[in-house]
């Protein structure tokens, strides 16, 4: 994506201040702080949600377009949640009803979405770093919901939440990522995330579908250093706290990457059994859409280990602590 | 105290029993203590409307529900005064048909009031609200008045008011001084003096 002829001069991305969140792109550039401040004032949001009545006025005349250029039931319909009990305006605008289906580019798009005085742009797009090219460019505040295999850090917030609820704490607890590490922006800004609030972090995947600069490990000074690396998901799994199953994602060519789905299942799906090497208090995570029966078993799925269904309730939450703090950090801002 | 400017106008002695005075005046209104809520708002609203029940349950040996409310998402200046940090909003009785008392440390332009009362309405109808404020400073905003105050400080709009509770601060005291957003420095030349 190559930046258009005759654009203003960049503007600075996020900052590390939580008063000055201007953008949400990945949890990179978020601090431990910045992370456990979302975490708290989620629990927060909870409670509002707990109530009879579900609104709060705090963003009562602010504008947020959701722009999502794939396809998408829960994230979409998380962050519109969030955004009416927040009270705030929110539009949806999908692929298949855009301008994009005549040819117009998201720049263009985002642009005109821009003119019409939307705070916060909420984006999901297929190609990795067009959120980070439209924060560069736009005035309004992007939400990233998941840019190609890069980043979906609402997500993440939300995963590391879930965890929180069930334990306590992040820190020290073993989590499990296991799958289609390769094309997964779930992992990626889970590995930013977890190792930031200082869980002990496994991938686990079969060598076609890790990263090729995973596959060894990550050297001293890399952010992941403390995340170990392996193929192997008896051994990944032992004593996990968490284990994160993620999509196989069929869209992104992966299954080319695999010699048959049922092999790929056999190994790498969760079941019961895989299951009973893990802590007796595992929880079983997934982003979702699930494929079940080929990354997750359909009976843990709906087990009692099974945390995804609390992942979905807790996202409406985190996506509220998210919209909040983007939106007073925009206070005085234009 | 923190600094000389700082002049203490309610010592532990007089808090406690201002706030003893405070209790009797909301039974003596209400005719007891029945269908009472009490509801601090946070921060320091909390520990005061704790301090308010135990006084009036050991005078009626009640045991009077407390609730908590952070009016963060209810500001009407919200783009310019948030607050990053939610705290907990609990309302341990449903407020239906109560008597809700609301307690507040310091009662300036009014502002937090009214979304506290934008707040309490979104939990239910209250029989009635009234207010509980350890301090009046004046300068209201919005027609808001106390029900129960502890003291009246008639203030300038350039002076700070400083209520400090044990539950919070670890000393007890209220103080007013000079110019909130002007704190007193040691200066680079050794002299004390007003910096920004």
């Amino acid at each position: 994506m190559s930046p258009h002829a005759g654009i203003p001069s960049l503007k600075p991305l996020a900052s590390n201040r939580f008063d000055e969140r201007k953008h949400v792109l990945d949890l990179d550039d978020f601090t431990p702080g910045e992370i456990q401040l979302v975490l708290d004032n989620a629990l927060a949001m909870q409670e509002v949600m707990g109530r009879s009545v579900r609104k709060v006025p705090a963003l009562r005349g602010k504008t947020i377009v959701t722009l999502f250029h794939e396809p998408s039931t829960r994230t979409r319909a998380s962050f519109e949640q969030a955004g009416k009990i927040l009270s705030a305006d929110v539009i949806n605008i999908s692929d298949s009803a855009s301008s994009a289906k005549k040819g117009e580019s998201l720049y263009n798009t985002a642009l005109s979405i821009q003119a019409m005085q939307a705070d916060i742009i909420v984006v999901r797009h297929p190609h990795s770093g067009s959120t980070n090219f439209l924060a560069r460019h736009l005035n309004s505040s992007i939400i990233n919901a998941g840019d190609g295999y890069h980043a979906h850090p609402s997500q993440a917030l939300l995963d590391l939440y879930t965890i929180q609820s069930h334990f306590g704490d992040i820190k020290n607890r073993k989590v499990v990522i296991v799958g289609d590490i390769l094309y997964s922006r779930v992992a990626r800004s889970n590995l930013w995330g977890l190792t930031k609030m200082g869980a002990r972090v496994t991938l686990c995947a079969p060598p076609t579908l890790m990263p090729p600069d995973f596959i060894n490990g990550f050297s001293k000074d890399h952010p992941f250093k403390s995340v170990s690396v392996t193929h192997n998901l008896s051994e990944a799994i032992k004593d996990a706290d968490v284990v994160m199953a993620l999509r196989l994602q069929a869209e992104r060519q992966s299954k080319g990457r695999l010699p048959s789905l049922r092999e790929y299942s056999r190994l790498y799906g969760i079941n019961r059994e895989i299951l009973s090497l893990a802590n007796k208090k595992v929880i079983v995570m997934h982003p979702g859409p699930m494929n079940e029966n080929v990354e997750i078993n359909t009976e843990i799925a709906h087990g009692p280990h099974s945390v995804i269904q609390e992942q979905v309730k807790n996202g409406v939450a985190v996506r509220m602590a998210l919209l909040y703090a983007v939106a007073a950090a925009n206070r005085g801002g234009k | 105290m923190h600094n000389k400017n700082e002049r203490l106008i309610l010592n532990s002695d007089e808090l406690r029993r201002a706030i003893t005075r405070i209790a009797h005046e909301i039974l003596e209104r209400n005719k007891g203590a029945k269908d009472l809520v009490l509801v601090g708002l946070h921060t320091r609203g909390v520990p005061l409307a704790q301090r308010i029940a135990k006084t009036i349950n050991s005078i009626e040996g009640t045991n009077l529900p407390i609730g908590k409310l952070d009016i963060s998402l209810y500001r009407d200046d919200f783009i310019g005064r948030a607050k990053p940090i939610i705290k907990s909003t609990e309302l341990p009785v449903p407020i239906e048909d109560q008597v809700v008392i609301l307690v507040d440390d310091v009662l300036y332009t009014g502002r937090s009031i009214r979304a506290a009362m934008d707040a309490l309405t979104d939990f239910g109808r209250a029989k009635s609200i009234q207010l509980a404020v350890l301090v009046d400073r004046g300068h209201r905003e919005v027609p808001i008045r106390p029900d129960y105050i502890g003291k009246n400080i008639p203030t300038s709009r350039n002076e700070a008011v400083s209520v400090r509770l044990e539950e919070v601060d670890c000393l007890e005291g209220v103080t007013l001084a000079p110019n909130p957003g002007l704190i007193i420095n040691e200066r680079s030349d050794g002299k004390r003096g007003l910096e920004d």
